[in-house]
């Protein structure tokens, strides 16, 4: 007798390879309507896997995707959906930035005061929609959304009436001061894999310790999965809404910490952006789960660096982006699809056990 | 934009409610109108209730209000349409195509026909597979941004005018209307007086050149998807109130299994409405590359898709809240086209506003409401001697502000569709 839990995380798995396939036929389809040679765009596309630098760059893009999938996938846990890792993320990146830059610490230390400052920040921004959620009832997608928006243009005004930096070499780039180099986060390989990557690693198994090996974690899985029977046993699901809806701010307030501490070293606007979205899209393909965030971050990483060679054979590289799209559709109508067929499957099963016991 | 200043601070007193819906409708304009005078007048802010900022403001608010629209006839039905974005995304770069291959109304029915299908790939996710509304909606926003570029490089890269991320310049125009002695328009060759204008130079009076200015507003420079756009407003209300069919879709999205036990097909519903809201949303985004502007640019839509979600919130999921809604969050973003050293004059007119909710809210005795909105308005009182200019982020960030505001303050007041959102397979649920 097979492991039915094993079984099950095999049928996951294997949706969401197929989701990835299937997003790889339409985008085949789209490719030659459009005139376009797919064997070739494919070929040039996964012939770059074989290239280090490809592969480095990769690992340096799935960073942060794998931060704002944790991000989001702690909210689904509790099933909140946190659309507002962007603003998050944007909100706590103008304050590491700035609070970074004005104190003088020791190398190792400033950077972790960097970090704990970013978290701080993107806690307190997502507080807001947790607060709205639990003591007005406001739906989170919304109030995310508008708080997204509303961090962007808070952001951009703070930057550009009280923190911009016109800086005398590069006259276009307006920054903000930069930090001091004992605030820079390290590269792993010199200017190509930053040592963040670690960091999201390290944040994942994190991720997977607290939520299915902790009590709190056991609490978030119940309030999520099945609200009435947790309160039954004495969570409180408000305190339980606020505390995650915290938790996925603090874990968005990272994402944007590679392009800030490991790269750019200042704030400049376009910093980071789309980064806290994409996350999503990661999240959803990973099934919430740290092993599949991990391998669907390596993905979409991929996607976005080897793109850039599409170019050289003239097939325009936002064909990724599309491709993108569809994977997300593709793998919750898979997962679907699945979860219907596993339930018969079941059925089925048990039908045929009760019939068997019966008979006997 | 008048009404929307007091949603919420309507006197609940049964004068108030007995009221018909026109009367309250025209004191809420008059009463807006007379704050608009004084600010004007104090302010010394003439162009605030000037005709050309009143039909600036309607260019502004179309797209927004057929986001609205959009939104209100996919939740009406049932389903959460967070791909309005996306589907404007289709929208506009459909209008830029059609209008350079066939003229400014190719543009727009090109759109139509688009975001229909935009609107059904969503209804497919949705109602055949049961995916989940917002993740869907998110799928076709990322769809909607990559295919749209993509395109652009393989139809527009390279054409005369067209670049990898704008389209030719599209031909023809829509032709501007002048209502004829109210605005000085034409009859046949003769041009009609502009009585309105008349009255609206009068600029010591208060109110009467205000309401000349509005109405104006109106009434001249008007395009005709504009008009056709507004035409939609009384046309939904007819459709979703007072027709079997929208009684129908209006229960599938209240409550899809008692129209189904009434034999209601459901989801047919449900495929028919999200064909309109993505037509609607797509409409809005070609209105911005056809009628707005000749060309499609890359990220034209920036956001109102968004801002047209917030306004279905804001006008409570009714045609003409939606309409008030999106006036409101149009109206700072034309007076920041206009002259941008008019915008601080809204800050008064924020002010005085809150100081009739705080007066309203005496009478019902809601001490806290009181107090937070006094204590806001002197903040806003403070802020317009302060500032000489209201940084323009603040402007864009209003719409999105006011809905959480909104959203926070008024809950009780706000009635979405109780089944929006929710997941619903037809004979499961029983």
């Amino acid at each position: 007798m097979k492991n039915p839990r094993l079984q099950r995380a095999m049928v996951t798995a294997a949706s969401s390879v197929l989701a990835v396939f299937v997003a790889l036929a339409i985008s085949a389809i789209i490719l030659l309507i459009t005139g376009k040679d797919p064997v070739k765009a494919y070929s040039t596309l996964f012939g770059a896997a074989g290239e280090s630098r490809v592969l480095q760059g990769m690992a340096n893009r799935a960073t942060p995707l794998m931060i704002s999938a944790a991000a989001v996938a702690i909210g689904f846990k509790m099933n909140l959906f946190n659309i507002g890792v962007e603003g998050q993320m944007r909100v706590a990146l103008l304050t590491t930035a700035v609070v970074g830059a004005a104190v003088d610490l020791p190398p190792v230390l400033h950077v972790a005061f960097c970090l704990v400052v970013a978290m701080t920040a993107g806690a307190l921004w997502a507080g807001i929609a947790g607060w709205l959620k639990v003591k007005r009832n406001v739906n989170e997608v919304i109030s995310t959304i508008m708080l997204n928006f509303i961090a962007l243009s808070l952001v951009a005004w703070a930057f550009d009436d009280f923190f911009r930096v016109e800086s005398p070499t590069e006259s276009l780039l307006v920054k903000t001061k930069e930090l001091p180099t004992s605030a820079w986060f390290p590269d792993l390989v010199d200017r190509r894999l930053n040592g963040m990557f670690i960091v999201a690693i390290l944040l994942l198994i994190l991720f997977w310790v607290v939520v299915w090996k902790t009590k709190f974690g056991f609490r978030l899985r119940a309030s999520g999965g099945n609200s009435g029977a947790a309160r039954a046993t004495g969570v409180n699901p408000k305190k339980m809404i606020l505390i995650s809806m915290l938790l996925s701010g603090a874990i968005a307030g990272l994402v944007g910490m590679r392009a800030l501490l490991g790269d750019v070293h200042a704030y400049q606007n376009n910093l980071a952006e789309q980064q806290g979205f994409n996350g999503i899209a990661v999240a959803l393909l990973g099934r919430n789960h740290p092993l599949g965030i991990f391998f669907s971050a390596l993905l979409f990483g991929f996607l976005g660096e080897a793109s850039g060679k599409l170019q050289l054979e003239d097939i325009p590289k936002e064909i990724t982006t599309i491709m993108s799209g569809i994977i997300v559709l593709a793998v919750v109508i898979i997962n679907e699809a699945v979860k219907r067929w596993d339930n018969r499957r079941i059925q089925r099963k048990a039908t045929a056990e009760i019939e068997a016991e019966v008979k006997s | 934009m008048t009404a929307t200043l007091q949603p919420t601070s309507a006197p609940r007193s049964l004068a108030w409610k007995n009221l018909s819906p026109l009367r309250r409708a025209s004191i809420l304009w008059l009463g807006g109108l007379l704050i608009f005078s004084i600010v004007r007048i104090i302010a010394d802010a003439d162009d605030i209730t000037s005709s050309g900022t009143i039909s600036s403001t309607l260019r502004v608010a179309t797209p927004i209000l057929l986001a609205g629209l959009a939104g209100l006839w996919a939740e009406r039905a049932g389903i959460v349409n967070i791909g309005i974005e996306g589907m404007m995304i289709i929208g506009s770069w459909c209008g830029g195509y059609g209008a350079w291959k066939w003229g400014s109304w190719g543009g727009i029915t090109l759109a139509l026909v688009g975001g229909m299908l935009v609107g059904l790939l969503h209804a497919l996710a949705t109602v055949r597979f049961n995916v989940d509304h917002v993740v869907s909606g998110i799928a076709i926003n990322t769809l909607a941004a990559g295919s749209t570029e993509y395109l652009s490089i393989i139809f527009f890269k390279g054409q005369k005018g067209g670049g990898e991320s704008q389209s030719p310049p599209g031909k023809g125009g829509y032709g501007e209307f002048d209502m004829p002695f109210l605005a000085g328009g034409r009859i046949g060759n003769w041009k009609s007086p502009d009585i309105l204008k008349w009255i609206e130079d009068k600029h010591d009076i208060p109110l009467i050149p205000d309401m000349a200015g509005f109405i104006r507003g109106l009434v001249s420079d008007v395009y005709l998807p504009t008009i056709l756009a507004i035409a939609i407003i009384p046309l939904s209300v007819y459709v979703l109130w007072r027709t079997r069919w929208g009684l129908r879709l209006r229960s599938s999205g209240e409550s899809p299994q008692a129209g189904e036990s009434l034999g209601v097909a459901i989801n047919r519903l449900r495929y028919q409405a999200m064909a309109i809201s993505g037509a609607l949303a797509a409409f809005g985004g070609a209105y911005l590359s056809c009628v707005f502007t000749s060309t499609y640019r890359q990220g034209q839509t920036g956001g109102q898709g968004f801002i047209g979600l917030a306004t279905t919130i804001f006008g409570n999921w009714q045609p003409w809240g939606v309409f008030r809604g999106s006036l409101l969050f149009g109206f700072p973003t034309a007076l920041k086209f206009r002259d941008e050293r008019n915008v601080p004059a809204l800050l008064l007119v924020a002010a005085v506003a809150l100081v009739i909710v705080a007066a309203v809210m005496v009478l019902r005795r809601r001490s806290v409401i009181v107090t937070s909105c006094l204590a806001a308005a002197v903040c806003l009182v403070i802020a317009y001697n302060v500032v000489d200019k209201v940084p323009s982020e603040f402007v864009a960030a209003t719409p999105y502000i006011v809905t959480v505001i909104v959203l926070a303050g008024a809950r009780q007041q706000l009635r979405p569709p109780a089944h929006a959102g929710l997941p619903y397979r037809p004979g499961e649920s029983h």
